[in-house]
Formats: C-alpha cells, sequence, structure tokens
C-alpha cells in the first residue's frame, strides 16, 4: 500500500505517497483504526500533500477515519491539502466540519498538543 | 389603412413589372426611392431643422450642446438619406459605430439613440405624407419604398450603437478583471487581502486560487480578508467568499473579514447566506489586531513545540 504510517511517541503518522484506489481507501481506514487501538495513539496526523486529487470518496472517507478513530481515543489533524484538493472539496459542498486540519507537520504537532492537553510532551 | 396588404405586391402598376421588393437589394433602381430621395434632399434644410428641434423638444442628449446637435444631426441625415438611396447600409453602420465611440463616453443612453432615429424616421414620414397627401395611390407606394429601408436603417444605427455599448462594456470588465489582487503579508504567518472594485464568479475563483498559493507559500496561519472596497453582494459573492474561507480553512489558516459595509451586512443577513465560521470584525484595524492575536498565539506555540521536539 502506498501509505507510509509511522509511530512517533503518542502520535501516528500516515503519510500518503501517491494516489489511493477506493479499497486502499477502506484498507487504509481499517489499518488506521486497527493501529491507533493497538499503539494507544492520542493523536493521527494524515499528510495528503502528495495528492493533486481528492475526490467526494476519499473526501469522506477522510471524514470517516476521523469520526472512527476519534471513538477510539485519538484526535486527528489532517496535513498539506494543496490549493487545487482545497478549492474541489469545498466545492463538493461536504460536510468538512469535523477535519481539523494544518498547514504541516510543524503546526499539526502544535495543534495535537493542544488537543490532548499538552500530555503527551509533558510524559516525555 | 389598406396600404400594408399592398406592399408585396407591384403588379398592380404595369411600369413597376421590373421592379423588385422594396426590401430587397435593389433599391438603387427603385425610381419610387428616387424620387423620395429627391425630395428629401431638397427639402434638407428645413428637414434638419425640424428634427434638430424635435430632438431639443423631446430632451434628447441632454448631454451635447444644440450646436453639436445640429452637426451631427446634419451628418446622420445626409448619411440615412444616402442609405435610402443605395439600400448599402455600410457606410451607415460606420458612421453609426463612429458616432458611438464619439458619444457613448459622454453618457448618452440606448433610448436616446433610438429615439432621434425613430425621430427622424417619423418627420421625414411626415414629409412625405405633406407631399403626397392629394395622390394616396402614388404616397402608398412611396411608402411602401419607404417603410421597409427606413426600418432597416434604425435597426442598424440601433445595433451598431449596443454593439459599441457592449465592447466598451466588456473592455471595462476585462480591465476590472485584470486589476490585480494583491494578496500582502504583514507579519509572519499573517497575510491580509484587500478586495476592491466588483466581485464577479471569475474573479473571485482567481482570487481564491491566489489566495490558497498565498497560504502555502508564506505557511500563513491567519488571513485577513478585508472587503471595505467592495460596494455590493450577491449570493453567488457571497458564497464564492464562503468557499474562500472554508478553503483557507482546508489549508489550515484562520480567515478574518472585515470592513462589512452597512449595505454589504444588510446584503448577507437578506440573502441568508450560512456565515456562521466567518469570523468578522468590523474594520480592519480591529480585524489585524485579532489577526496578530491569533497568529501570534500560534505561532508562540509553534515554536515552543518545536524547541521542545528539539531538545
Amino acid at each position: 500500500m502506498s501509505v507510509a504510517i509511522l509511530r512517533e511517541g503518542d502520535y501516528l503518522i500516515a503519510a500518503i505517497l501517491s494516489d489511493l484506489t477506493d479499497k486502499e481507501v477502506l484498507e487504509l481506514r481499517g489499518e488506521l483504526t486497527e493501529l491507533v487501538g493497538r499503539y494507544r495513539s492520542r493523536g493521527l496526523v494524515i499528510d495528503v500533500s502528495a495528492l493533486d486529487v481528492i475526490d467526494s470518496f476519499v473526501a469522506r472517507a477522510l471524514r470517516a477515519i476521523v469520526l472512527t478513530v476519534r471513538l477510539r481515543g485519538a484526535q486527528t489533524v489532517i496535513v498539506g491539502i494543496q490549493p487545487d484538493v482545497a478549492i474541489a472539496l469545498v466545492q463538493f459542498r461536504l460536510n468538512l466540519g469535523p477535519l481539523r486540519v494544518a498547514l504541516d507537520l510543524d503546526a499539526a504537532r502544535t495543534l495535537l498538543d493542544q488537543l490532548t492537553g499538552g500530555e503527551a510532551e509533558d510524559g516525555r | 389603412m389598406d396600404r400594408e396588404p399592398d406592399a408585396p405586391d407591384p403588379d398592380e402598376e404595369p411600369e413597376q413589372q421590373t421592379e423588385e421588393h422594396p426590401a430587397q437589394e435593389s433599391h438603387d433602381a427603385d425610381p419610387l426611392l428616387q424620387e423620395l430621395v429627391a425630395h428629401l434632399r431638397e427639402n434638407r434644410t428645413e428637414l434638419r431643422e425640424e428634427w434638430a428641434r424635435r430632438i431639443s423638444e423631446a430632451d434628447l442628449l441632454g448631454v451635447m450642446s444644440d450646436e453639436e446637435i445640429f452637426s451631427e444631426a446634419t451628418e446622420v441625415f445626409d448619411n440615412y438619406v444616402d442609405a435610402l438611396e443605395t439600400g448599402s447600409i455600410e457606410n451607415l453602420q460606420t458612421y453609426a459605430r463612429e458616432l458611438s465611440e464619439r458619444i457613448i463616453p459622454r453618457g448618452v443612453e440606448t433610448h436616446e439613440v433610438l429615439g432621434i432615429v425613430l425621430l427622424l424616421r417619423d418627420i421625414l414620414a411626415r414629409e412625405l405624407f405633406a407631399k403626397y397627401q392629394r395622390d394616396s395611390e402614388h404616397l402608398n407606394r412611396i411608402l411602401d419604398a419607404y417603410e421597409p429601408a427606413a426600418n432597416r436603417i434604425a435597426v442598424t444605427v440601433g445595433v451598431s450603437f449596443v454593439e459599441e455599448r457592449e465592447r466598451v462594456i466588456n473592455e471595462q470588465q476585462e480591465a476590472i478583471r485584470d486589476l490585480s489582487t494583491p494578496v500582502l503579508q504583514i507579519r509572519e504567518r499573517l497575510l491580509i487581502l484587500p478586495i476592491i472594485g466588483v466581485l464577479d464568479s471569475q474573479r473571485a475563483r482567481q482570487l481564491t486560487q491566489q489566495l490558497l498559493a498565498a497560504i502555502r507559500d508564506n505557511r500563513a496561519a491567519v488571513v485577513v480578508i478585508d472587503i471595505t472596497g467592495v460596494a455590493t453582494i450577491d449570493r453567488t459573492v457571497a458564497n464564492h467568499l464562503v468557499q474562500a474561507v472554508e478553503a483557507s480553512r482546508l489549508m489550515g489558516a484562520s480567515t478574518i473579514l472585515t470592513g462589512l459595509s452597512p449595505e454589504v451586512t444588510q446584503a448577507l443577513v437578506d440573502l441568508d447566506v450560512d456565515l456562521s465560521m466567518m469570523q468578522t470584525v468590523g474594520d480592519l484595524q480591529g480585524g489585524l489586531e485579532e489577526a496578530e492575536r491569533l497568529a501570534g498565539y500560534r505561532g508562540a506555540g509553534a515554536t515552543d513545540a518545536t524547541r521542545r521536539a528539539e531538545t
């Protein structure tokens, strides 16, 4: 699968490296849900900066991942949405409200620290 | 009035057998039109004066002086009669376009141009009535020849004027569209986007793209969109603004909207645009203060985190 999933402390980083088929998107969702539980991760970063296109299926899947993973105890931040992708996503008129977004990994970490009360840093 | 049904029937008069229908392209051979043109040329001075007088009476071309009206009237009159004579409207078309170029910048309206051409048509028709009223047979035939030609001239002038006007409008639209919409960085990770002028769909889309590219390039955390310079707003534009804000959020930047005028705010509420996710501040100054607070807070957070991560 063209997704690199790294574990870093209490956070999980999933970098999508190339366009995914619908099947791979569903597999990713299952795997992330599984891993968040196994590693007891408190935060998840999904890096989509390699994606030039995000169709409505992937957008919905991202939203589903956010909601699923939250039920397993982790907050999600999406990182690296490209300008054209952002415009397209807005035009789908999906409810992207649950999506938390950051510009890059630094910003994502800061945001996650805020969301999880910064305990990840303190525990180190 | 029975002359309408007579119109397409030149067979009544044997000597007219060779003539085409007056509306067709053979006016130069039409002796009726020749006669008519000769008569109009003879009375050129009185007719012009009559026309100029009627134009002033009807309060048309109010932006032009009487002398100007008279000299333009002379030109139009001559072109008009020429067009009647030759049946070719090309010269008139060119002249009408030049005239439009001259008078559009001075604020002459479409209804005025159509009004004066129709006035001239009516004045000439009256003149024909006066001349031929004793011989109604002849009058009918003259009018048969005159009316289609005159109407065609009126249409030509009107269309030329409107085309010229549209050309000017299109040019101006392009000029507005080409006005760059600058995205300015005023602090680290803080951008402002002042929007001035008319927003249409195309410009709004272009603006959104520029904004998003700037957010990525400057790693912006906060964007202040100032719409003090936007006079009116409609549903399409409002939706574009909402989309720009939402897209910026997906890029990881918060957006603050400032400078909503009373008219714009009322329009937004009346249009029922969903602005719940928009953060708005009254003026640009307030917006910048709020933005600095947001960016400063986040900026500090980011550096703290990086510092801690480095140690």
